[in-house]
């Protein structure tokens, strides 16, 4: 069967089982677009490249499928960049196919053109320049096997617009293989066996859980393991969901704004099984200081996330969830009963840091904005997919939220994007479109990304954005009260929209919150609305996210409130 | 930690923008690269690397998994404490004054080189060896004046 470059693509696409793409025409995807008119696949149409990509990004987060986003050549191309590093340092598998201009154009400053290969070589996992529209087909299946496999993560697609224009055979293709590429699942179970002999001998041992687990939807065997032999369990950032925050084995989140409880325990424990983290400088604090007394386990698919940073005393290579399935099987032959019961002073020990050092704020007069998420968290019951922007914000959902789910937690855990949290939300209710989404953002980072109120309006997707509006960029402000002598540089907004008026400016609806008793309304109104709703939380301006590790400082030192 | 030096032979997709990706990930990740050198292998869809690279313990470690993580890297073949051969070759433009080129030739007898071009004022002698061999020509030639100089990188292949 013959059939045109982009007529290959969307059946490719179906064939991957793509039934949503977040894309912004162009020039050079004209084409592309106009067979879109004839395809069953969804577009939702963002109001900037970023947004498109970042609700791609969120969308693979939500759902576990590979997101996909659609954009033209040139400056199209480049606005995804930002939330192609996001997804990458975050290993999220995206598909993002950019239009390019017609191959005998390429390299000759053509309009609309960039090497956009060439910029993204660093923050994808592969990309393609696809000039032969012979070779189309293999190259998006293979761009799709690379996505979601092994440590999953971002792949770029140029597509010229000739190329996309001719025409070739179509065959369905089998499985790819490569021969320079091929992740390892199963663990080398003789590693396994000396985690297992490394348990059994642990007095004081600590579950240090990241995004792994999650990708790899590893967390009902990280909770059988935790909970079977009774060992307390923290996570990263992005490890949030992957064992249940209400769990009495959660010590909370590790590292820079970590719990007192997670940080000590860190400190103090003789053995760390590390999984599917990559110890990041915001979890370890200074590297020579962390985990003194441990040995230390670490499990990942990525032979360079292990002894990256941390020197390790069990490397294990392997998919999260198939070592921990292995683990739990071998433990089960042992007696678990006698592991668990060996840490019961340590768990003791564990509560009473617990209860001397509790997450506190003080709510006087004006909103806390720890108050707003805690209220979110009661009135959602604790079921929201919860997105964030970057700051304050976030770190004060991760705190004040508790996850229950792998995709519950939607966040820009490695590269920090201000701007992400909205289109996030987005993408997340394309995904599950009968599901809460709250956007827990800040008053600096919304107004990254705001225009895409729009979109959520258009296709009606009811995300709820709650703004802890403080008037400054909150964690900068954070750092220069604490670390430069309050000298406030270029953190304040002397002005700032009417964010309950821009709302509605744009259809959704606008509520606000100047005090804490009407913090409750507001929400519950929000919930009760069938639109995206903008709640507006005037909060406290100089609040600060507590316990904090300095930068550079070992996680056992921080400051408390 | 002791810096240490590496010798590395990868294998890798011959297909524009390898050699980039692996630069790139030199560049962005601040690891060295002493000498590259880069051909086609009897498979015309295979390039050979052969680089010289140096850091720490770890970080040596750390650039084998990087590259091996890139997609087009097919193998890391590392050669370090292996049994291995290994030729860098230079092409030498050296001043020839008449009175000099018996003396000039002479040396580059004894290190094998060959004269490839010749004339009244200059030869321009070919020699092949390890650094330090090429090193050692170098510093026996200076005296009479060296115009140009270009040289490889390492290429090396392990024995057996």
């Amino acid at each position: 069967m013959k059939l045109k470059g982009a007529q290959i693509l969307l059946k490719m696409l179906e064939e991957e089982g793509v039934d949503t793409i977040f894309g912004y025409p162009g020039g050079a995807v004209l084409d592309i677009y106009d067979a879109l008119m004839d395809s069953n696949i969804r577009h939702i149409l963002p109001r900037h490249e970023q947004g498109g990509i970042h609700a791609a990004d969120a969308y693979a987060r939500a759902t576990g499928k590979v997101g996909v986003c659609l954009v033209t050549s040139g400056p199209g191309a480049t606005n995804t960049v930002t939330g192609i590093a996001t997804a990458y340092m975050d290993s999220i598998p995206v598909v993002i196919l950019t239009g390019q201009v017609p191959t005998p154009l390429i390299g000759n400053d053509a309009f609309q053109e960039v090497d956009i290969v060439g910029i993204t070589r660093p923050c994808t996992k592969h990309n393609y320049l696809v000039k032969d529209v012979r070779c189309l087909a293999a190259k998006i299946k293979e761009a799709f096997h690379i996505a979601r496999s092994g440590r999953p993560g971002p792949v770029l697609l140029d597509l010229p617009k000739d190329m996309i224009n001719s025409t070739a055979t179509y065959n369905p293709l089998g499985d790819v293989r490569m021969k320079s590429y091929n992740p390892t699942y199963k663990p080398n179970i003789r590693q396994v066996k000396k985690v297992a002999e490394l348990i059994e001998k642990a007095k004081m041992p600590v579950i240090f859980s990241g995004g792994g687990v999650n990708l790899s939807l590893g967390h009902e065997a990280l909770t059988t393991l935790a909970r079977k032999t009774r060992i307390p369990v923290t996570g990263s950032l992005m490890g949030l969901g992957a064992f249940p925050g209400t769990d009495p084995l959660w010590l909370g989140m590790l590292g820079m704004h970590g719990t007192y409880r997670a940080n000590m325990a860190i400190s103090e424990c003789d053995l760390m099984i590390a999984v599917g983290v990559r110890f990041d400088d915001r979890v370890t604090g200074k590297t020579d200081e962390f985990a003194p007394n441990a040995k230390i386990i670490q499990i990942d698919i990525d032979p360079t996330s292990i002894q990256k940073n941390v020197p390790v005393s069990v490397p294990v290579v392997g998919d999260c969830r198939i070592t921990l399935e292995l683990l739990n099987d071998l433990l089960e032959q042992m007696d678990r009963g006698k592991i668990a019961a060996k840490h019961e002073a340590w768990l003791t020990r564990i509560e009473k840091w617990k209860k001397s050092t509790p997450l506190v704020y003080d709510q006087k007069e004006t909103i806390k904005p720890q108050f707003v998420v805690e209220k979110l968290y009661e009135l959602t019951g604790g079921n929201a997919i919860i997105t964030t922007e970057v700051g304050q914000n976030q770190m004060w959902a991760a705190q004040y939220y508790h996850f229950n789910r792998p995709g519950q937690f939607i966040s820009s855990g490695g590269l920090g994007t201000m701007g992400f949290g909205l289109p996030a939300a987005i993408g997340a209710q394309a995904g599950f479109p009968d599901k809460t989404v709250i956007d827990i953002a800040g008053d600096g980072s919304i107004q990254m990304n705001i225009q895409e109120l729009a979109t959520a309006v258009q296709y009606n997707l009811p995300v709820k954005v709650a703004i802890l509006n403080n008037g400054f960029l909150g964690m900068v402000r954070q750092w220069q009260e604490l670390f430069y002598d309050r000298r406030y540089s270029s953190t304040h907004f002397s002005h700032s929209p009417d964010f309950v008026r821009l709302a509605e400016a744009y259809g959704a609806v606008g509520l606000r919150a100047n005090k804490p008793e009407e913090v409750e309304a507001v929400i519950e109104k929000a919930l009760a609305t069938d639109k995206p709703v903008v709640m507006d939380f005037i909060v406290e301006p100089e609040e600060s996210v507590y316990p904090m590790v300095p930068a550079g400082a070992p996680i056992n030192k921080m400051l408390l409130v | 930690m002791e810096v240490q030096k590496q010798l590395l032979s990868i294998l890798v997709d011959n297909e524009p923008g390898v050699l980039s990706r692996i630069t790139g990930l030199f560049s962005g990740r601040g690891y060295n690269i002493e000498s590259l050198s880069v051909a086609e292998t009897t498979d015309p869809k295979v390039s050979r690397v052969t680089m010289v690279t140096s850091g720490s313990p770890p970080i040596l470690e750390q650039i084998q998994k990087q590259l091996n993580k890139l997609i087009n890297v097919i193998k890391v073949i590392d050669l370090t404490g292996q049994e291995y051969v290994k030729r860098e070759m230079a092409l030498i433009k050296v001043n020839a004054k008449p009175d000099h080129k018996a003396e000039i030739l002479r040396i580059t007898d004894i290190f094998r080189g060959q004269v490839l071009d010749v004339s009244q004022e200059h030869f321009m002698i070919m020699v092949t060896g390890d650094t330090s061999k090429i090193n050692a020509i170098l510093n026996l030639l200076k005296p009479f004046g060296i115009r140009e100089i270009a040289k490889t990188g390492c290429i090396a292949l392990s024995r057996g």
